[in-house]
């Protein structure tokens, strides 16, 4: 009796075990089935023609070369035979070679003598006459990551980036003086410039994931990546709220200010990623109103980072600030760094869709926080708060003008 | 600039093609099985000729093809040459999925001309065109079944030459050749992606003409190109005499350059001064780029 229990536990162990494969096991099965009776090609037949798809990914430009990184994204195997620039022949080598399977990709050089300011048409016909087509609407050369391309990147994003934000800060002072109305319209503010961002990232991700190769499922990939972004931050939250409320320290501000500093860290980083991209692909000059409308348009974060501090009235040492300022802006920087010299439509849709989900779960914390027990729903029909909201709206709407 | 690659060699050759009429590239077993010819008591000839329409994939440029609808299995059709007054006969098999036909321009009765409602050869059937060869000049044959600029751009064309009769006068000898202005729309959204003098992309460019310097050189130009309002050949450093339609035996113009429109075609006659390397092209440029550019290589005459 007593040496069966053990027995009967290990059984058990195996039992389970054995029905948990059981059903992976007649998968694999189906599955080797299904790769050697071929149905689909039985139903395509011999005469059928290839499904062929190929991407873009990476267009550069050096002097004298067009250079064109492609990749199949189509289930059937790709040849690539000829390559015509702006409606001629033009030769080229190829890195990878001219047979892609599913999933590869070549880099073409085209010794193609490109003209500075023009725009230029690059059509990769393949095997079968399938033309696939990208254009180059600016042409500018595209920058080599040298020292001086770092500085002007790491420019580009204290202008954009860190020092709006920083300026927003300095609003801090002035705000701790307002009375409750006056806060209440403040977080509403800040809510409603963030409800922008968000809906603002949205509307680019999936814009960047309508150019994503089709086998990466580019809207799947941002909705994850802003849900893990939204409930890994709520997780981050919950954590730090606690770990202050065990050291008895005034809670609710700081933490908050940390998440909206890290929320709008990660959008200003997809925001650095774009601006680095374009400039690289020579799809923008920035112009200094782009750079005006930035600087603007990023202030206002610096004033949604401290409105909670603000109205918690929170003593914040000037060292502090700046540690949010810097939460908030650094990423700029790293955005166009990254945007500028490894540039990929699925970073671009990867930071976009963080941010997102950052700034959602950020809203939700200041909603929960200036309705603290009440019902969030009637705090949010107050006068200050609706007209909060609506400021907050309309600034970013108008300072993003300058920026479209 | 240009293509990349060399064209699959046991493929259609332009330079055979150039300079091949009546199957003249085929053995004698093997021609007589597309051409036979009987003289006949006047003088004249029949000719008789085996022609079917068939789907094939064709190169057009190295590494590209083109799911074409072919006479004989080549793009341009095998060139037809006879003598003004000969009787042509030609058993047109259509071996293709679609119905296809065959249209001649010169002088025929409308039962031959392959273009009415009903005179569409159905898959599978056979149907003998006949006519006097008339006039002598430089023509050409099509497919006319509807639609029509699917089935001339897929490749049912060819050149058809009418030698004058030593009664109408003749052409002085000459290093002749056949060239084909036509295109490909491998995208089928009615624009061509390669232009070409018969088919192949900078084919003349790869593999050039060989000429003489000092003989006579006849070009039989035809125009095909769908989609495009015209077509033209210009030749370097030289200059040539036009016989629009070849039905004229004095040159109508002496010019560098020719245009012509879908369906015209003209002889040229040049004779090379310099040796070395002559280009010809479309002068539309974008043409010349995308495929339809060639050169000559003159030789001096050995002794």
């Amino acid at each position: 009796m007593d040496g069966s229990v053990p027995r009967r536990c290990g059984d058990h162990v195996t039992r389970r075990l054995l029905l948990a494969l059981l059903p992976l096991a007649l998968l694999a099965a189906l599955l080797a089935v299904i790769v050697r009776s071929g149905p689909a090609e039985s139903v395509r037949g011999d005469n059928y023609p290839p499904v062929e798809r190929l991407t873009f990914q990476r267009v550069t430009l050096e002097p004298g070369f067009i250079v064109v990184n492609v990749l199949n994204d189509g289930p059937d195997p790709v040849a690539i035979a000829q390559v015509q620039v702006d409606e001629a022949f033009w030769t080229f080598t190829a890195d990878n070679g001219v047979d892609l399977g599913h999933l590869d990709r070549t880099t073409l050089r085209i010794p193609y003598p490109w003209v500075d300011g023009d725009a230029h048409l690059v059509k990769v016909l393949t095997s079968t006459g399938t033309a696939f087509e990208h254009e180059i609407s600016v042409a500018v050369e595209t920058p080599t990551p040298d020292a001086r391309f770092f500085g002007v990147f790491t420019l580009i994003g204290l202008y954009v980036g860190v020092i709006p934000v920083m300026v927003g800060l300095l609003w801090f002072p002035f705000l701790k003086r307002l009375s409750v109305r006056g806060m209440d319209f403040l977080l509403a503010l800040t809510v409603g410039l963030l409800a922008f961002l968000l809906v603002d990232g949205t509307h680019e991700g999936f814009e960047s994931a309508g150019l994503l190769p089709e086998s990466f499922q580019g809207v799947v990939l941002f909705t994850l990546a802003a849900g893990g972004a939204y409930l890994l931050l709520e997780g981050v939250g919950a954590k730090l709220r606690s770990r202050r409320r065990h050291a008895g320290e005034g809670q609710g501000g700081w933490v908050l200010a940390v998440l909206i500093a890290v929320g709008i860290g990660l959008h200003n980083f997809g925001e650095g990623l774009a601006i680095g991209s374009a400039f690289a692909l020579g799809e923008a000059t920035l112009g200094t109103l782009l750079i005006i409308g930035f600087t603007l348009h990023n202030t206002t974060e610096g004033l949604a980072i401290v409105a909670p501090l603000a109205r918690e009235r929170e003593r914040v040492s000037v060292a502090d600030l700046a540690k949010l300022g810097l939460i908030g802006g650094l990423p700029t920087i790293a955005g166009a760094w990254v945007g500028g010299f490894v540039y990929s439509p699925v970073w671009s849709v990867l930071f976009l869709a963080i941010g997102v989900g950052a700034i959602a779960q950020v809203i939700g914390q200041i909603v929960r926080q200036m309705a603290r027990e009440g019902s969030a729903a009637r705090m949010l029909a107050t006068g200050p708060v609706l007209a909060g909201l609506f400021a907050g709206f309309a600034v970013m709407y108008v300072t993003g003008m300058l920026v479209g | 600039m240009g293509t990349v690659g060399r064209m699959a060699a046991d493929g259609f050759s332009p330079s055979t093609f150039s300079r091949t009429w009546n199957f003249g590239d085929l053995p004698p077993a093997e021609r007589a099985k597309f051409y036979r010819e009987t003289r006949r008591p006047d003088g004249t000839m029949l000719r008789e000729y085996e022609i079917f329409s068939i789907e094939r994939e064709i190169e057009i440029a190295p590494g590209m093809f083109f799911p074409a609808w072919t006479y004989n299995g080549q793009v341009p059709g095998p060139t037809i040459r006879a003598i003004e007054g000969d009787r042509i006969r030609i058993t047109f098999r259509n071996l293709g999925a679609h119905p296809h036909s065959m249209h001649f321009h010169g002088w025929h009765p409308p039962a031959m001309d392959g273009s009415a409602a009903g005179q569409e050869v159905q898959p599978g059937e056979t149907f003998v065109y006949e006519f006097d060869a008339d006039p002598f000049g430089l023509h050409l044959y099509h497919c006319h079944t509807v639609p029509l600029k699917r089935h001339i751009h897929k490749g049912l064309y060819g050149a058809f030459i009418i030698d004058p009769r030593t009664s109408s006068g003749s052409r002085p000898p000459a290093d002749e050749f056949v060239m084909v202005m036509n295109a490909f729309d491998t995208t089928f959204d009615a624009e061509n992606e390669v232009y070409a003098v018969n088919t192949v992309a900078n084919a003349y460019m790869d593999e050039p003409i060989r000429v003489t310097v000092g003989r006579l050189v006849r070009i039989y130009l035809v125009n095909v190109t769908e989609f495009d309002p015209v077509n033209s050949l210009h030749l370097h450093g030289m200059f040539f005499d036009v016989y629009r339609t070849g039905t004229m035996l004095a040159p109508s113009e002496r010019t560098d350059t020719v245009m012509l429109c879908q369906g015209e075609r003209a002889i040229l006659e040049t004779t090379f001064r310099y040796p070395g390397e002559f280009m010809f092209h479309a002068h539309q440029s974008e043409f010349a780029e995308l495929g339809w550019m060639g050169l000559f290589r003159a030789d001096a005459a050995t002794t």
